[in-house]
């Protein structure tokens, strides 16, 4: 049974000018152990899925259809304290270190009341205890949990949010552009230490960016999204040495690429869709060149097509 | 004469069912304008509308309690109290309007000249409204009404001397954004006179805000003199006014007559609400807060 | 900067402040009537008597010597001398003092406990009608002269429901006497304290049912500037970051909502409650003269009444300098809680 399957997922943010819809009947899995990447350019709803996961789409979002499953539990149907739990067994790491952190709250009172809100009978000493030996790991010293936010640079309060995010040891951790913030060079620090604590903590990683380079480096399993939907989703390795769907194709093309330096860089034409009124049919068609008669008729979904899935008109 | 200001009534009348249409803020400033007129007009009607004459005595028996003959009650004197409150706020809404006059005539000029021409003047300027600005309002309005005397226009100055500083602050603060602005800078460049800017640029900016703290002051300057009143600083005994009968009525509440304090207590309420509720509503309508 | 020159700047920035606020207060009493003391005689007095009386004040001076002996005073400590029997006003204030400064704690207290308690709600309701309400009443509120809101409350909850006396500060005789161990007295002057201290709790009940509808009125009137800001500050510090990602550590909403919304909303309702005070002092004039209650406030209205203008003056001196050092300890206390302030 896989550890996350989310199926059919639609979130929905009504306005005051429309209705957006940020998530279309997504539909995702992913195995105990495995890492999955979510990519796709700004506003193409990777966020609010994260979010979704935990049940945190900030309001007035909505989601409307679908069901998301944990470990074989429909959180959709979870009351507001067991959602509260479930919070405690899936991590999140939001893409700001600079603000997502309290800043009249010292380091060490964050995990303190992280730890003592989910395992009660611990006491004090001994969740002060557990968060240092947490921060050695991240290569904090343990005496700077008497310090406050303002007082670590960016990297070093990314380096608490991944450390408060495994604190309760959850099986599934969420990264929302966990280095987007971040310089190249600490970015790279970031990258390397999650990947030693993925195998420390044997854990389901979901990894959401819009770069690739990180998500070909991190994942073994990639989605790419646009305006919404799913249009690839399979192995890495399948994905990179044959993308199928023309989106997936222009993202790699327009990607720097270290091995062909010579190689120019091809962004994709025009814009990402307005989500009120999205084209017809296929919402890629009017930016892709490979468009025919069904691509503004008809949506198209997801088949099994070279050992990954892929939802368009070409492979149908 | 009866044709034009019919006119300018009709023309009025749509801006005023518009402002319903601005959300929240337009309903504020409609709600807040329709109690002003309704006070505004009673006052001003009172010759006519008043069933008696507010200030003759024993028009009925003494402290009777509201009826149908005395829809308002009689206090002690035996004076007509729906007389009283239809007249009473004569003299509230006439000092009030005069200590707003006096402000604004007396605090934009100086905001806008010391504002304008920066340095130690701004600096003195400043420096002096803020001390003033810091003192308890009301502490100041009894200090300067105590050493003047009684009277509507003493009561007038008292108020308006604590309130020029809030006129200069908002004034200053226009003034310094719109120095900076690069089409003032361009204008000063060209040659443009001082004078010309000040009235060109910096005046219609200037307006609408001052307008807002007008209308809040308004208010402010309704309940101040209804304190000095309270205090024994207001205007002398014959006239009728909603601020001494709150003051005189007090000593009738043992006895149970809540109705000498009652109604015209309610009306200072109410005229302060509307003022407040046109001025929120101005500000929320002319410079929104960014709420999404 | 440490906190240390903070303050001392500060300090130094407040004196040509309270300079001016004398000299104003000077202006006023002094020079603006004309003479003072001819006021006070308002019917016909003989010369001599007016003369004498003039000397005793030291009003016979010239203007320039007046100041300077009005400032040299007050440094000193010496607020003048009351006109009606010569005594030094000072002592009369300072005596007067404590029964003010019991009324604005306990206002300021309900004033703001009403304002955060409904700005919470109202910002966690945000565009609701309960939002709407709140906000509606906390605009009304201030609308509301505070004698007439007292007389009001005097009506319902003394007159006709014997809940809380209508007037006056404790029973006749039962004032609170402090802590007394042998010869060693302390007493604040400050009715609940000293109860307290005394270990009388009947004195306590008693001093807080004379309390409360004097200070739920000033309160009340005051509460409105309270839940707008908390409100404010709340839907700002609501849809920050770390608001959603202790959300996301499945903390409890109280938490949330407390702990970290709240506390970082907090500092600029604590500046407003420095900025509120002088608004508290003006309310407890009228307060006190409702509710009879033997503070500054009715201390300066019945020197008004006996024309007592030396008093007055200094009264609103003792007034305006209050001010000054309250607003002082608000910005020290601020610089205090917030070190990106002193940078």
């Amino acid at each position: 049974m896989p550890l996350l399957e989310i199926n059919s997922l639609t979130v929905d943010y009504p306005t005051r000018v429309g209705t957006v819809r940020a998530v279309d009947r997504v539909s995702i899995s992913v195995e105990k152990g495995q890492t999955l990447g979510i990519v796709g350019e700004s506003g193409c709803g990777k966020s609010t899925l994260g979010l979704a996961v935990i049940r945190l789409v900030p309001s007035p979002g909505i989601m409307t259809e679908g069901s998301i499953m944990i470990d074989g539990t429909d959180i959709m149907r979870l009351s507001n304290n067991e959602v509260r739990e479930l919070r405690g067994k899936v991590g999140f790491i939001f893409q700001d270190p600079m603000t997502s952190l309290n800043p009249v709250k010292r380091i060490g009172d964050h995990f303190v009341e992280f730890i003592r809100t989910h395992e009660k009978e611990v006491s004090r000493q001994e969740a002060l205890e557990k968060t240092g030996k947490i921060l050695e790991s991240l290569g904090i010293l343990r005496e700077r949990t008497t310090d406050y936010p303002h007082q670590f640079s960016g990297g070093m309060r990314q380096r608490v949010m991944i450390g408060l995010g495994l604190a309760l040891n959850p099986k599934l951790l969420i990264a929302d552009e966990p280095t987007t913030s971040l310089d190249v060079i600490v970015e790279a620090q970031i990258l390397e230490l999650m990947n030693k604590l993925k195998k420390d903590y044997d854990l389901t990683l979901i990894l959401i960016t819009h770069n690739i380079g990180i998500v070909a480096e991190m994942s073994d399993l990639i989605a790419v999204m646009y305006a919404g939907r799913v249009v690839e989703f399979g192995p890495t390795e399948q994905i990179f040495e044959n993308p199928l769907h023309p989106y997936t194709k222009g993202l790699l093309e327009s990607a720097p690429n270290i091995l062909h330096p010579e190689r120019s860089m091809h962004p994709i034409p025009g814009s990402p869709p307005d989500l009120i009124s999205p084209p017809p049919g296929c919402k890629f068609h009017p930016r892709c060149p490979h468009a025919f008669e069904p691509c503004p008729l008809r949506e198209p979904f997801l088949v099994m097509k070279e050992r990954r899935f892929v939802a368009c008109h070409l492979y149908d | 004469m009866q044709t034009e200001r019919g006119r300018i009534i009709v023309q009025l009348i749509p801006q005023f069912v518009r402002l319903s249409k601005r959300g929240m803020a337009g309903w504020t400033v409609l709600i807040g304008s329709v109690i002003v007129v309704a006070v505004v007009g009673m006052t001003l009607l009172a010759p006519w509308i008043a069933p008696h004459n507010p200030i003759a005595i024993n028009v009925g028996p003494i402290m009777a309690a509201p009826s149908s003959e005395f829809p308002l009650g009689t206090n002690h004197l035996g004076q007509d109290m729906l007389s009283r409150v239809i007249w009473g706020g004569s003299m509230v809404l006439q000092v009030a309007l005069i200590s707003v006059a006096m402000c604004v005539a007396v605090g934009v000029p100086i905001g806008l000249l010391a504002s304008y021409a920066g340095g130690n003047t701004d600096k003195g300027t400043s420096l002096v409204m803020d001390s003033i600005y810091a003192f308890p309002g009301l502490v100041l309005a009894i200090a300067i009404a105590a050493m003047l005397g009684r009277g509507v226009l003493n009561m007038s100055l008292a108020i308006a001397v604590v309130y020029v500083p809030s006129y200069y602050r908002i004034v200053r603060s226009q003034v310094l954004t719109i120095k900076e602005l690069s089409y003032v800078e361009a204008a000063r460049a060209l040659g443009a006179k001082s004078r010309s800017i000040i009235l060109r640029y910096v005046m219609p900016n200037v307006v609408p805000s001052v307008v807002s703290v007008a209308t809040i002051n308004f208010a402010d300057a309704i309940l101040t003199a209804a304190g000095l009143t309270f205090v024994g600083l207001g205007l002398s005994v014959a006239v009728p006014d909603w601020g001494w009968d709150l003051t005189y009525g007090r000593q009738l509440l043992p006895a149970g007559a809540w109705w000498v304090i009652a109604f015209p207590g309610l009306m200072i309420v109410l005229l302060a609400l509307g003022f407040t509720l046109i001025g929120e509503g101005l500000s929320e309508l002319w410079s929104p807060r960014l709420e999404q | 900067m440490s906190l240390r020159s903070y303050v001392i700047a500060r300090v130094l920035l407040t004196i040509p402040m309270l300079l001016l606020l004398l000299t104003l207060v000077f202006l006023i009493t002094r020079v603006l009537p004309g003479d003072p003391v001819l006021l006070h005689f308002e019917k016909q007095a003989k010369p001599e008597a007016v003369e004498e009386f003039r000397q005793r004040l030291g009003l016979d001076k010239s203007l320039p010597e007046q100041y300077v002996d009005y400032l040299t005073g007050v440094l000193r400590g010496d607020l003048g001398k009351s006109m009606q029997d010569f005594s030094p006003v000072a002592q009369q204030i300072f005596s007067a003092f404590p029964a003010t400064l019991e009324l604005a704690i306990f206002g300021m207290i309900i004033a703001v406990v009403l304002g955060i308690f409904l700005g919470v709600r109202s910002s966690r309701s945000y565009n609701s009608g309960e939002d709407h309400v709140i906000r509606t009443f906390g605009i009304a509120t201030y609308a509301i002269p505070v004698f007439f809101l007292g007389m009001v409350l005097q009506l319902v909850f003394s007159i006709q429901l014997h809940w809380f006396p209508s007037g006056g500060r404790i029973y006749p005789g039962s004032e609170p006497l402090g802590l007394n161990l042998g010869g060693f007295h302390l007493a604040t002057g400050l009715y609940t304290v000293d109860s307290l201290l005394e270990g009388n709790l009947s004195k306590f009940v008693q001093a807080l049912r004379y309390l409360f509808l004097p200070s739920f009125a000033l309160g009340l009137v005051l509460c409105g500037i309270f839940i707008r800001l908390t409100r404010t500050s709340m839907l700002e510090t609501l849809r920050l970051d770390f608001v959603t990602a202790a959300r996301a550590r499945g903390l409890k909403e109280r938490t949330v909502v407390y702990t970290y919304a709240l506390r970082n909303a907090f500092l600029p309702i604590l500046t407003m409650m420095g900025l509120q005070f002088a608004a508290l002092l003006a309310g407890a004039i009228l307060t006190e003269t409702t509710f009879s209650w033997p503070g500054l406030g009715r201390y300066l209205v019945d020197r008004i009444a006996f024309r007592d203008y030396t008093a007055i003056q200094g009264a609103v001196v003792f007034f305006g300098l209050l001010v000054a050092l309250v607003s002082l300890m608000v910005d020290v206390l601020y610089a205090y809680l917030d070190p990106r302030i002193r940078l």
